[in-house]
């Protein structure tokens, strides 16, 4: 008997390579690429904040912002595609400014506290936020802000989104005051992971945020407590419950975290699981961004189902 | 789509509304009454296919209401399977919705940069002295200060709404504080009447040449006054033909950008992707700007003509006008011309026996400025937040629904009627070699007769202002703005300027729109500099961070330069403004964040607004 022959898979198509002048280097990226990928090609270090490995660029942010020959104006690295030809210079002056102009937007009107790369940013493009004034004290009608209206300023402090955390459920917190509004959360809701829909961007400008219809508590809305926000998230706005009350009580300490990689036991899917532990304490669960079935999404049981695990608190 | 619905339902009054506009529901899903026989759930892509009707939804529920309720909004949601917070954060979105309730008649008193010239602080003071602080509940009315209203040619302005089974929807002009007191406590005012043009009657008119010598309202008159000779004259040319006389006509689009509208069309029509789609930007909101208004309240259906040309030139077979809410007198006057056009078979299935199918829908906004925005316009039709897009891709590929599609501003569109006539190449000898053919000019502020002047391009500021009679009261000249609040100021040694694209570029403006608002030497520079700022930061969309947070520290150091109270020293103030308008500039998605900050500086580096020769701080 001959032996099985398999049919062979068909040849890839061949793809395309784009070449490019970055920074005065010529690099060579598969067509279809983004100048972001050709940068990181170069080992070219460019800031972002609402970009997301596992999501569509929203472009929202600007931080990566590049100058290319020929435009009018900056274009954004992590969402524009590469043509031949293209010359890009990365840290030019105008590059600088806006990329300063951006860290500094951000950190005078949000709270950077708990976003990583913000520091480094504000030191590498000499941002210097304070001079905008002291932060306005708190707006507690922002969540019902009318579009195309608001006070007239008189200048003498800077005004920002800041408003009281919103703990209207056990499995996690709303912390808009750090909000950059970067729109991952909204499509890792909807339409490009969970397809659930809860929150949205409501309102306008600068009083846009993101919101429930009406505001609603999140019991009331829409949410299913996948927590596929919380992982997304980039700077602390979404949180586990268990880290809020950590971080309120001045517990919360990475250094003392393990991250323990698991497969998570409810059902056949087998979703990758990582429990991040603090003093014999699961405080707080994600899934690896580059696994093959989670992208680091999971359900509610994964995200949010450990609590028998977690010894009960004594007596 | 797992649709969860909020536990909330419409009024008798509310799903009427909304069942009038949408049709009655089909399945016990949609919000019917549950059928005897079995399940009819109607879901799948039929179902979300529907979302380009939320708009229009909300207006028919609003416009009964004065406001979206839960219940409402939930059964639009239910209506149309769109999530409740997605009809949440649109609804949001819009300055003339209400997710609140509030007195069914609200007056919008318009405080913009005209209608101020013309003392509409003076009006709000007195109506808050009046009647109490914008929003103060008076009886069944509220009244709010609105940005501009388009009127400015018959500051000041207001708007107002009225919802109920009858709802109003009216703009008064040339309004007085006792005028606007007594609509506040319940008189109706006066229905408006259309503007006649300063130069009304005057010969050589190509796109003023019938206001006010027809009957907008009939079609007859406009075709015994040579309407629809364009659209026959291009059924002649034939669809390439129209786009060759565009090209060789050098028709520059009119809406701000000045973008080659022959390219544009050619661009689309080449597309192999269907079907194209034609959008008429009809959003004016420029503040300054209302020569569109003009058009369409005067001469519906050379707008009409004009963009069934457009489609015949470049495959569409559906057309929108995305016209801004504030218009409700050129709403009623095109909804009159389209259903008449629609009956002679000037529109429809097969356009006077040439097999042509066209048809167009009129979409009103809702008080979006960036709707305005040629990219913005697509998800404020589509039935999402009116956030521009990036680009490329470029609206000739992929536009509305993905597909390719031309958006070009009324004034651009009726253009095309003395093209098609004339002939491109007659219609590029009128005006200068790269600015080509007759220009709308909006003059309003200290002129003796503001207006909408016709000239051909390359007429110079000295002329136009002449025509407009020159500065009200024969007072000095102190700055004339030129594009509105996207645009920039220009001095009295300005004034031989010739108005054209190239020119103006030279000396660091833009003609924009067409906004010349001329001011004397009364006017409150930092004043209407704060004006400007505020404008940008209330209708900046927040997507990106440059304008959303940009327009902000703008305003806050306009408002510490006003006061005096600086942080540092006044160059400080102004290098700041500079940093600020430069990342606007440079790394904004859109031309709203872009030019957020151009008459700002502009009047910073020519007006010496702040320093010591300007007027800081108050009037002298």
């Amino acid at each position: 008997m001959n032996p099985i022959e398999l049919p062979m898979s068909p040849p890839e198509p061949a793809v395309r390579q784009v070449t490019l002048t970055v920074d005065d280097q010529a690099v060579e990226v598969p067509e279809g690429s983004t100048i972001l990928e050709a940068c990181r090609k170069l080992g070219i270090d460019t800031p972002t904040l609402c970009y997301g490995e596992t999501l569509m660029p929203a472009n929202a942010c600007r931080i990566c912002v590049v100058e290319l020959e020929g435009a009018r104006t900056l274009v954004p690295a992590c969402s524009r595609r590469v043509e031949p030809d293209m010359v890009i210079r990365t840290d030019s002056e105008r590059v600088r400014l806006s990329r300063k102009m951006v860290i500094e937007f951000l950190a005078s009107s949000v709270d950077l506290s708990i976003t990583p790369p913000a520091q480094e940013y504000l030191e590498r493009y000499d941002g210097e936020p304070e001079r905008y004034g002291p932060p306005a004290p708190p707006d507690p009608h922002r969540d019902h802000r009318h579009a195309g209206h608001h006070e007239r300023p008189d200048g003498q402090s800077a005004a920002t989104v800041h408003v009281p955390p919103k703990l209207d459920n056990d499995l996690y917190v709303r912390d808009y005051s750090k909000c950059i509004l970067c729109y991952k959360c909204v499509d890792a809701c909807g339409e490009q992971y969970q397809n659930t829909f809860a929150i949205t961007v409501a309102g306008r400008g600068f009083d846009a945020r993101i919101s429930t219809e009406y505001a609603n508590p999140l019991p009331d809305s829409a949410c299913v407590y996948c927590g596929n926000c919380i992982a997304v998230c980039p700077t602390g706005a979404l949180m586990f419950h268990s880290e809020f009350d950590l971080r309120e009580a001045a517990e919360w300490d990475e250094s003392r975290q393990t991250r323990t990689d698991t497969i998570c036991p409810y059902c056949g899917v087998g979703c990758n699981l990582t429990l991040h532990v603090q003093d014999n304490q699961i405080v707080k669960v994600s899934s690896p961004a580059d696994h093959d079935i989670t992208r680091g999404n999971l359900c509610i049981k994964g995200r949010f189902g450990f609590q028998h695990v977690n010894p009960k608190p004594g007596p | 789509m797992d649709l969860r619905l909020l536990d909330a339902e419409p009024t008798t009054d509310e799903r009427a509304a909304i069942d009038a506009f949408l049709g009655p529901p089909v399945s016990a899903w949609a919000g019917a009454d549950a059928v005897e026989d079995g399940h009819s759930a109607h879901g799948g892509h039929a179902a979300r296919a529907q979302r380009h009707q939320l708009l229009p939804a909300l207006h028919a529920v609003h416009e009964r209401n004065g406001w979206l309720s839960p219940g409402a909004l939930n059964y639009v949601a239910r209506r149309l399977t769109i999530p409740p917070a997605d009809v949440y954060g649109v609804a949001t979105f819009y300055a003339l919705f209400s997710v609140e309730p509030r007195p069914r008649r609200v007056l919008h008193v318009c405080n913009d940069l005209a209608c101020r010239c013309a003392g509409s602080d003076r009006l709000i003071a007195e109506l808050t002295e009046e009647v109490g602080p914008p929003g103060t509940e008076a009886g069944s009315a509220t009244w709010h200060a609105s940005p501009c209203l388009g009127q400015c040619d018959r500051a000041p302005a207001a708007f107002l709404v009225e919802s109920g089974e009858n709802p109003v929807e009216r703009e008064l002009t040339g309004v007085d504080a006792d005028g606007l007191i007594e609509v506040v406590r319940g008189a109706t005012p006066a229905a408006p009447r259309s503007a006649t043009p300063p130069q009304s009657g005057a010969s050589g008119l190509r796109l003023l040449g019938r206001i006010g010598a027809i009957d907008p309202e009939s079609l007859d008159d406009y075709r015994a006054h040579g309407g629809y000779a364009a659209l026959r004259r291009a059924f002649d040319l034939g669809p390439e033909g129209v786009i060759r006389e565009v090209l060789d006509s050098k028709l520059m689009g009119r809406g701000g950008a000045a973008f080659p509208t022959g390219r544009k069309w050619d661009a689309v029509a080449r597309q192999p992707r269907r079907p194209h789609y034609l959008i008429c930007n009809a959003d004016e909101s420029e503040p300054g700007t209302f020569k569109d208004r003009v058009i369409m309240e005067g001469d519906p259906f050379s707008l009409i003509e004009a963009m069934t040309i457009a489609a015949y030139a470049t495959g569409c077979e559906r057309g929108y006008i995305y016209l801004r809410g504030e218009y409700p007198l050129a709403q009623r006057r095109l909804e009159n011309a389209l259903e008449q056009a629609r009956r002679r078979d000037f529109l429809g299935d097969d356009i006077l026996g040439h097999g042509f199918r066209f048809d167009i829908e009129l979409r009103k906004g809702a008080g979006a400025y960036i709707c305005g925005e040629e990219t913005a316009i697509f998800g404020s039709i589509e039935g999402y937040r009116g956030e521009p897009r990036n680009k490329p891709p470029f609206p000739v590929e992929r536009g509305l629904f993905g597909r390719p599609t031309v958006v070009n501003n009324v004034e651009t569109l009726v253009n095309v009627l003395p093209i098609v006539l004339e002939g491109g190449l007659a219609f590029a000898s009128i005006g200068t070699e790269r600015s080509t053919g007759p220009k709308l000019f909006c003059v309003s502020g200290a002129v003796s007769r503001p207006g909408t002047y016709e000239v051909p391009f390359g007429a110079t500021l000295r002329e136009l202002l002449d025509l407009a009679g020159g500065v009200a009261g024969a007072r000095p000249l102190r700055a004339i703005l030129l594009g509105g609040a996207a645009g920039s100021f220009v001095t009295p040694d300005d004034i031989d300027l010739k108005l054209t694209f190239e020119d103006a570029r030279e000396v660091g403006t833009t003609l924009g729109s067409g906004v010349v608002l001329v001011l004397d030497d009364t006017a409150d520079l930092p004043e209407l500099l704060m004006t400007i700022a505020g404008f940008m930061r209330d209708e900046s969309c927040g997507q990106c961070v440059p304008c959303r947070v940009g327009t902000v520290r703008q305003e806050e150091a306009l408002a510490r330069l006003s006061s005096g109270r600086t942080r540092g020293t006044v160059q400080d103030e102004l290098n700041l403004i500079g940093e600020i308008g430069q990342a606007m500039r440079d790394a904004s998605i859109c031309g709203l964040g872009q030019t957020a900050s151009s008459a700002v500086e502009s009047a910073i580096a020519r007006l010496d607004v702040f320093t010591s020769h300007g007027n800081g701080g108050s009037p002298s």
